[in-house]
């Protein structure tokens, strides 16, 4: 369970962040869309603690992540905008150093890395170094690096950025699994047709603020718009920065 | 017991990371060439080399036959003999001196005016011009050797003329000079050998340079500093692991040198000169136990001015100025006459400096020397590394894009 309240970030004059407040729960996976520069990513670094809001609260499992970072960076798995494997590590190496860093028992740390290898469907790529990897093959090893410890509480940054389409559906698989077992599921995209397909319920972004909070079908209603395409229009204002 | 260390030791999150980035750079060509391989071997190649062509050109110059352009040697043949005894070889005169040796054709000429047989003859006091150029100091002995053989050539006919007027030669000359030189074969060596810190310290420098860029500069522009420190372990001690690895390259870097300089040593022909190199174990342990907080206080700076850079490159730059720093003490000790002071060994670089030439000379480095270098260094290492753990906490540090 992840709960924002009231996040403001400003870098300078420029407001990244101002006002962005929304809860997303268990056993459902929570979209975060906007156009690019909306915002997502700095509203999720200050949500995995890499960045202070100025002012505003962040809960993880009802732990402030001002007063507790480290219990927050626990319970959260964390695929950043930025994936940045070790590339002269192969990638068995790149998810067993996460493990250490969480320290995970050697039982458990394999136990995960299988349970995880067979998942994501990499089995192939585990004893290679991790230069000259394709995109899809590097959005693996990063998430099963980011969730090698098991959090209750998963946030991926553009998940399918770059992905083709085999590797886009897989992925999506992979979440309908990760929303079954019950996790919590938050991730940003600027995909509309992702969104849809996958979210119960869709935070809509724009300027920093939240425009939208509902589920696909609420959306469709408040505004009046049978096509979702059209709906998000409706709430940012603009088509600027969207793709379909 | 052992067993309970390794295993809290593996469990510990700065443990860990430094394990990760001994075996991530033990991968990289680049870095280990430069950790093991160039950075501590040219040092001694170099030294060998450079103190091998000094040694060589001064023996050369003591023993071999001179040739020093003669004008107006007819007027004197006297002094020729004795020049020639003295292993000069008188050359063809040139037009004009000045220009000859300014354009480097002569080391030295020397010059005998046309009134110098009639002067003598009546023993009146005469005159031989000698043109050299003191800027040039590779001539400095040949001008030196020049000088030294017509003065003695003076100083036997004005004891003959005395003897002739049945004097003693003693009455000329009523005060002598007894030279006592307390130059010991060591200490001379220490003055040829006093870059031989400077070596030390780039070396040690080298060693942890690629690590302290690539493990902050490089992780940033790479992208992974942002998923490390989503992880749940206190910034501080990713920063320590960090820290230790650089250290272990560095001071393996120092290792590998002081080995070279062990063998080394024997190659370079000290003997020959009067001098004795002593760069054994005894030596190399001193200089182990000097550096050490050397090795924190570098990498704890080169991390710092990394963290600042904004790009691999960027950081590269900033860190070879730094690399400028060392280079201070070892300058100023070469060309100023300073006399080390105690608080001298407490500055970091300088302390250093000042303990490696006082064992290179033979002196031995005292207790308290060692104290104050050691605790003068550390001081400075724990202040590097406090602001370094401040900049490891910005914000700023993890994001890349």
């Amino acid at each position: 369970m992840i709960e924002v309240r009231n996040l403001h970030k400003a870098f300078g004059a420029v407001k990244a962040v101002d006002g962005v407040g929304f809860s997303a729960r268990d056993g459902e996976i929570t979209g975060l869309l906007g156009p690019n520069g909306a915002g997502k990513t700095t509203t999720l670094r200050m949500l995995y603690t890499l960045m202070k809001p100025d002012c505003g609260q962040v809960l993880v499992d009802g732990v402030d992540a001002a007063t507790d970072p480290l219990s927050v960076r626990r319970a959260l798995g964390v695929l950043p905008d930025a994936r940045g494997l070790y590339k002269r590590l192969t990638a068995r190496e790149n998810i067993e150093y996460f493990a250490r860093l969480h320290g995970l028992d050697e039982a458990m740390l394999w136990a995960r890395h299988d349970a995880l290898v067979d998942a994501l469907e990499m089995r192939d790529i585990l004893d290679r170094r991790t230069e000259g990897f394709s995109q899809g093959q590097r959005v693996k090893t990063a998430i099963a690096r980011a969730l090698i410890h098991d959090p209750r509480n998963v946030i991926l940054d553009e998940p399918t950025n770059g992905l083709d389409v085999m590797a886009t559906r897989g992925l999506r698989r992979f979440m309908q699994q990760l929303k079954a077992e019950g996790r919590c599921v938050l991730f940003s995209s600027h995909i509309m047709q992702e969104v849809a397909a996958l979210c119960d319920r869709i935070v809509v972004i724009a300027h920093g603020r939240v425009v939208a909070d509902a589920t696909p079908d609420a959306l469709r209603v408040q505004t009046g718009e049978a096509n979702l395409e059209e709906a998000f229009v409706k709430v940012i204002g603009t088509d600027e920065g969207l793709a379909a | 017991m052992n067993a309970v260390i390794t295993k809290n030791l593996r469990r510990s999150a700065a443990f860990t990371v430094f394990l990760k980035e001994v075996r991530e750079n033990l991968r990289d060509r680049r870095t280990l060439l430069s950790a093991f391989f160039t950075g501590p071997l040219l040092g001694p190649l170099l030294f060998v080399m450079l103190v091998n062509v000094q040694i060589n050109q001064q023996l050369d110059k003591a023993d071999k036959p001179l040739h020093v352009p003669v004008i107006g040697a007819q007027y004197a043949p006297h002094l020729l003999d004795a020049l020639e005894e003295g292993g000069i070889v008188p050359d063809a005169p040139v037009a004009d001196p000045g220009t000859a040796v300014r354009k480097q054709d002569a080391d030295v000429v020397l010059r005998i005016g046309a009134g110098y047989g009639k002067a003598w003859r009546q023993g009146e006091p005469v005159q031989v011009e000698m043109f050299y150029d003191s800027s040039r100091q590779d001539t400095s002995s040949a001008v030196e050797r020049v000088q030294k053989l017509v003065e003695a050539y003076a100083r036997q006919q004005g004891a003959m003329r005395l003897v002739a007027r049945g004097l003693s030669p003693g009455t000329a000359w009523p005060v002598q000079v007894a030279k006592r030189d307390q130059a010991t074969p060591q200490s001379r060596a220490a003055l040829l050998f006093a870059i031989l810190p400077y070596f030390f310290v780039i070396t040690l420098f080298m060693g942890g340079m690629y690590l302290a860029i690539d493990l902050t500069a490089g992780e940033r522009e790479r992208q992974s500093l942002e998923p490390l420190f989503a992880n749940p372990v206190a910034r501080w001690k990713i920063l320590f692991g960090k820290l230790a690895a650089i250290c272990l390259f560095s001071l393996a870097s120092l290792a590998i040198t002081l080995l070279a300089f062990a063998v080394v040593g024997h190659l370079i022909p000290a003997e020959k000169l009067g001098m004795e190199l002593d760069l054994g174990w005894r030596f190399a342990g001193i200089v182990l136990l000097l550096m050490l907080p050397l090795v924190l206080l570098l990498a704890s700076l080169q991390t710092l001015v990394a963290a600042f850079a904004k790009s691999y490159r960027e950081a590269q730059t900033y860190v070879s100025l730094l690399m400028m720093v060392p280079l201070i003490p070892s300058a100023l000790l070469a060309f100023l006459p300073i006399k080390a002071r105690a608080w001298m060994y407490a500055v970091p670089l300088l302390g250093q400096n000042l303990g490696i030439m006082r064992q290179l000379r033979g002196d031995g480095v005292g207790a308290a020397q060692l104290g104050l270098c050691l605790a003068g260094t550390l001081s400075a290492a724990a202040v590097a590394i406090g602001v370094t753990v401040q900049m490891y906490r910005s914000e700023r540090l993890a994001i890349s894009g």
